[in-house]
């Protein structure tokens, strides 16, 4: 408790001025950072310490309720040297879907960002490599929306039949 | 005439037609590709190892390129990525060839009705035997496969003329839940008007 206490002090001196929401539950911390201000809160913790980005991943908040904005993007932090963890939120609206890129700051974000793009459309800027991950390049939608159908747009049987005739 | 014969050489000699002996040779050395993508691979295996013993029914090597199969045996879920992958190791395996279609997920798409998951490979290649099951036991695979060394048995050919004649059927097709997601988007529906309220 005292360490993510001093993670607050950090942050807070570091970015005077701006509106911070800050939340424990069960002895995890999360902020939340306006997203104008997401890049300077990154490097912050990761000079203070924060050395690994295990996670990088979204919400998308659709018909939710009680919600303001429509995807939160989410990273779980972690200082190996004290076992600290921080989650750090920040929150994007369509149609400005586009976040600074963690790459610089933790070099295993790459493939995080991409997937998070993969899945929900959100663009990362300054990434080495932008592109999908896990589904095909031709891949037009984002499937991880809420206002994307389950069994899809007739992507899975968009392929050539091959018969006994051609075969 | 023909016992005077049966006397003379017994059982050294049989007449047959060169259809049948081809078929019977194909029937009794089926080379599987195993195709395994998901849970079934294991029940697969398992045929294959010692307990069942998929070599006791002439179906013994495995082969991991398909230039040396003509049996292909999917086991497991295949998803849009691998569709592409599936149909180029189909086209690779010289003819003839067959197809068995392993478990709920190969068939049918299983659980899994989901926008990746292509239901059913016989949608995009020609399925000679669907085994049910989740996974199918390892007897089941092994009836399947003497069950396709008798459709061999009754229908091969020695230059696989039979496969010409069998292509897609003609008359009504099955109906197509995702065509009617295409249809609806084309006339404009929308799918991110709120139908229900998710919460309550
Ligand atoms: S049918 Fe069952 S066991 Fe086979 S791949 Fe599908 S889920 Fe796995």
């Amino acid at each position: 408790m005292t360490a993510a206490t001093n993670m607050k002090e950090v942050l807070e001196s570091k970015l005077g001025g701006v509106s911070l929401v800050w939340s424990a539950f069960r002895d995890q911390n999360r902020v939340a950072v306006p997203v104008s201000h997401i890049a300077a809160a990154l490097q912050t913790l990761r000079d203070a310490g924060m050395d690994q980005l295990v996670d990088i991943t979204a919400v998308d908040m659709l018909e939710y309720p009680g919600a303001t904005d429509r995807f939160e993007v989410v990273y779980l932090l972690l200082n190996t040297t004290s076992g600290e963890r921080l989650t750090v939120k920040t929150h994007v609206n369509e149609p400005e879907l586009k976040l600074p890129s963690a790459c610089p700051v933790w070099f295993g974000a790459d493939w995080l960002e991409r997937e998070v793009y993969d899945m929900f459309g959100i663009v990362f800027e300054g990434h080495p490599n932008f592109k999908r991950l896990l589904l095909p390049d031709a891949f037009e939608s984002f499937p991880l929306r809420k206002d994307y159908p389950v069994k899809g747009r007739g992507e899975r049987h968009n392929f050539p039949i091959i018969t006994r005739a051609e075969s | 005439m023909a016992t005077e014969i049966n006397k003379q050489l017994g059982d050294n000699v049989f007449l047959t037609t060169i259809d049948a002996a081809a078929s019977w040779a194909r029937a009794n050395s089926l080379w599987p590709m195993p195709f395994a993508t998901a849970c079934c691979g294991i029940e697969l295996m398992s045929t294959a190892a010692s307990k069942h013993d998929l070599s006791r029914f002439g179906s013994e090597v495995m082969r991991f390129t398909p230039r040396q199969c003509d049996l292909m045996i999917v086991a497991g879920r295949v998803v849009m990525k691998m569709i592409p992958v599936l149909q180029r190791i189909w086209l690779q395996m010289p003819e003839p060839k067959w197809c068995i279609s392993m478990g709920a997920c190969a068939c049918s798409g299983g659980v899994f009705d989901t926008y990746a998951v292509v239901q059913g490979i016989d949608r995009f290649l020609p399925v000679d035997i669907y085994i049910p099951g989740c996974p199918p036991r390892p007897e089941q695979l092994i009836k399947a496969i003497m069950d396709l060394q008798d459709k061999i048995k009754k229908t091969g050919t020695y230059d696989a003329r039979e496969f010409k004649l069998r292509i897609l059927p003609d008359g009504p097709k099955r109906f197509d839940e995702d065509e009617l997601v295409r249809i609806r988007e084309r006339n404009g529906f929308k799918l991110d008007e709120p139908k229900y309220d998710p919460i309550h």
